[in-house]
């Protein structure tokens, strides 16, 4: 495979829709550079997708909830690179983090904090260069919060937020800002749970998605997978509070 | 939990696994445990006695070396996942069965054969080395140097030694994405037999035997001869062309069909079609993607659902090149004479296996699918007969119904296989239904 000279930088690699994003990105000629907490781990990810495609992956270890070590990583990842998905993120146990102060903050810190220092910092080295692709996925959960996951959920408005307004900001600087809302995915989390096939997508299909949004140019600026959940979400949206409040979602 | 024929259906406990180092604690933490990989044997071989560890999330792979074109991949990758990433880079499986969808696990522990059997051998004689599991969470590496008792009683050894974690082996070197193909009539049985032997040394070649025709024209069949094709053959296509991946439309079966859809005049009717279609191409050379040369049936996912809810079984049996032709024969006879049709049976020449279990010996292999009914039990059991009197033996990939006499009269190093098992302490954890039903 001839390289195309450009570097993708995957953030999460280790997660199925991290490693079937840099797959896919491999398979069109890319260099790709992953980043991921467990070093080990990364690397197998990194020789994997070496073998599949022949392309030059380098990794870097990198703990989401290391915020003060972001800005060294970004002083030094080199190549700058074209483009940056971040697909970090934690389900958690919405039970437990009613209870549990620590686990409810992990999951804001996973989910919001860290993601969006992350890439706001690369945003900067990206405006400075007049050039650049942040793609953040977030979720559908963020778009309104619902009593059985509103710690995540809030977690990821803030993310959706975030990234709107980062985009908003950098509209004129050459670089693109896109929120992918995958909805639900056929991924090692949700492996023992019943999913609704319309609404389900496979982690490779997520991926595909967000290349062609990325790189083709097609879509807008916020993308959700499956088409379908666009005016799903729109009606749980402006369901009135009084109604949503009774209801068990 | 049930093979890819549905027949038979055990309760057994499924284990996620998705990191190579969680293996050993696993294994060593339970009895009656056997490893799957992507279900495709047909009947009881990946089911565990208790628990079955499921290996697909094994799925990455290693490192690949252009130079000597050796891959290094966990056990868990699908061919049909090997087949997109090498294919375009000019790459082949050394040894590839009738479907992409299985994993590199399963197909060591089959050591499956390809239509290039009679002069490649199985997959596991491209084999280099791989990591083994064994039953006291120990990690070893095997090859013919290392630990070779292991290696070849883990090829062909159907998962009864440990979890295989990762393998190396080579691919060949292909031109082109196509098969260049050669089509050969013949009228009855002893005509395909030949043909078989005249073809020996083509790459690839197999016989596809209408089971209905009776009589003098018992045994008529379409031999499909295959080469890769070279860049000559090709004149001019352009590189993108030649290397096409075909993800060709893949529809499912929705739903089980009615038995009753399969009956004699329907399959009769379809034989009719195909044979008037193949032999119309005979003689003349002609180019095929290599997924439609090697995978026909892939085409349909979930094939297994035309048989209904009982299930189906596969009966393969290997017969020596000597007697083939009257052994064959009264198998055919039998079969034809039941009228359980089958849409069509698989003939093809055999080279030796090398694995202590490995099904493939010298001589010719037949494959046949019946749907499950009371009957087809005995005539089963006649037809066993018949195939151990001539020496021969069933493919333990396919099997969901044979006897331990003939399990054992087929088998003749069996004896040393179970006497590894004990040594390395794998009858204690590693249990198939399988193993149990064959008293492994
Ligand atoms: C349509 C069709 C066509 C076929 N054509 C052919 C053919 O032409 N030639 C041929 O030889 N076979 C053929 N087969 C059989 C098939 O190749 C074998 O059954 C193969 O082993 C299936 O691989 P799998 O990954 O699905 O394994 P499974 O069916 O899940 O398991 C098969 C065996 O491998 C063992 N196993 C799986 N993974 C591991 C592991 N990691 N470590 C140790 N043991 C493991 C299991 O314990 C079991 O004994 C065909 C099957 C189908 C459905």
């Amino acid at each position: 495979m001839k390289g195309i000279g450009k570097t993708l930088l995957l953030i999460g690699a280790t997660s199925d829709i991290g490693r079937a994003t840099a797959l896919i990105y491999a398979e069109a000629g890319w260099d790709v550079l992953l980043a991921g907490r467990n070093r080990s781990a990364v690397q197998r990810e990194a020789d994997d997708i070496s073998a599949r495609t022949g392309a030059s992956v380098l990794i870097h270890e990198l703990d989401i909830l290391a915020t003060s070590r972001f800005e060294d990583f970004v002083g030094v990842v080199s190549p700058l690179p074209d483009t940056a998905v971040c697909v970090v993120g934690e389900l958690g146990e919405q039970s437990r983090a009613e209870r549990e102060l620590e686990h409810a903050a992990m999951i804001m810190r996973t989910n919001f904090e860290g993601p969006a220092l992350l890439l706001g910092l690369l945003a900067e080295r990206f405006a400075a260069r007049g050039s650049g692709t942040i793609v953040g996925i977030s979720s559908v959960a963020g778009d309104r919060g619902r009593a059985s996951n509103y710690v995540y959920g809030a977690a990821k408005a803030g993310l959706t937020a975030f990234l709107s307004g980062l985009r908003n900001r950098l509209s004129s600087s050459g670089v693109r800002v896109l929120t992918v809302k995958p909805g639900f995915v056929r991924t090692r989390m949700t492996n023992a749970m019943k999913l609704p096939p319309l609404l389900t997508a496979e982690p490779r299909e997520v991926a595909k998605r967000i290349f062609a949004v990325a790189e083709g140019g097609r879509g807008g600026d916020v993308v959700y997978v499956r088409p379908i959940w666009r005016p799903l979400m729109t009606v749980v949206r402006s369901i009135p509070e009084p109604i949503f409040k009774r209801l068990r979602l | 939990m049930e093979g890819w024929g549905r027949y038979p259906r055990h309760e057994s406990q499924a284990i996620d696994c998705w990191l190579p180092e969680a293996l050993a604690g696993t294994v060593t933490s339970r009895t009656g445990l056997i490893g799957r990989g992507n279900g495709r044997s047909y009947g009881d071989a990946a089911i565990g006695e208790y628990s079955t560890l499921m290996c697909r999330g094994l799925s990455r792979m290693r490192r690949f070396d252009p130079s000597s074109a050796t891959l290094t991949v966990e056990a868990g990758v699908m061919l049909s996942d090997i087949l997109r990433s090498f294919v375009p880079r000019g790459y082949f499986p050394p040894v590839v069965p009738g479907t992409k969808f299985v994993t590199v696990g399963g197909m060591i522990a089959s050591d499956v054969h390809g239509k290039n059997h009679h002069r490649d051998g199985g997959f596991g004689d491209h084999v280099i080395e791989f990591k083994l599991v064994v039953a006291s969470g120990e990690v070893l590496t095997c090859s013919r140097t290392h630990n070779p008792e292991l290696f070849f009683a883990t090829v062909g050894g159907m998962g009864m030694t440990g979890i295989v974690e990762e393998a190396t082996f080579r691919l060949r070197p292909i031109e082109s994405g196509w098969i260049a193909q050669k089509t050969i009539v013949a009228e009855n049985l002893g005509e395909a037999l030949k043909a078989l032997q005249q073809t020996e040394d083509a790459t690839y070649s197999v016989a596809w035997i209408d089971t209905l025709s009776q009589g003098a024209s018992l045994g008529r069949s379409l031999i499909f001869v295959g080469e890769h094709a070279t860049l000559d053959q090709l004149a001019g296509m352009p590189r993108a062309d030649r290397f096409a991946a075909k993800d060709a439309g893949v529809v499912s079966l929705p739903f089980d069909l009615p038995q009753w859809l399969l009956n004699k005049t329907s399959v009769a009717a379809f034989n009719e079609l195909y044979f008037r279609a193949g032999a119309r191409k005979a003689a003349k050379t002609s180019l095929v993607h290599w997924d439609k040369y090697f995978f026909p049936l892939d085409g349909i996912l979930e094939w297994n659902r035309l048989y209904g809810r009982r299930g189906f079984l596969q009966h393969q049996c290997v017969v020596p090149a000597e007697d083939a032709l009257p052994v064959l024969s009264g198998i055919l006879d039998r079969f034809a004479r039941s009228g359980k049709g089958s849409f069509l049976a698989v003939l093809k020449k055999l080279g030796g296996g090398n694995g202590l279990l490995s099904f493939p010996s010298p001589g010719y292999t037949l494959a046949l699918d019946l749907p499950v009914t009371q009957e087809v039990f005995g005539l089963l059991d006649e037809i066993d007969e018949l195939v151990v009197r001539a020496g021969g033996r069933l493919y333990l990939a396919k099997d969901a119904r044979q006897s331990r006499q003939t399990f054992e009269a087929g088998y003749t190093r069996l004896a040393a296989f179970k006497e590894l098992r004990k040594v390395t302490g794998a009858d204690r954890h590693f249990n198939s239904r399988l193993a149990k039903r064959l008293g492994i």
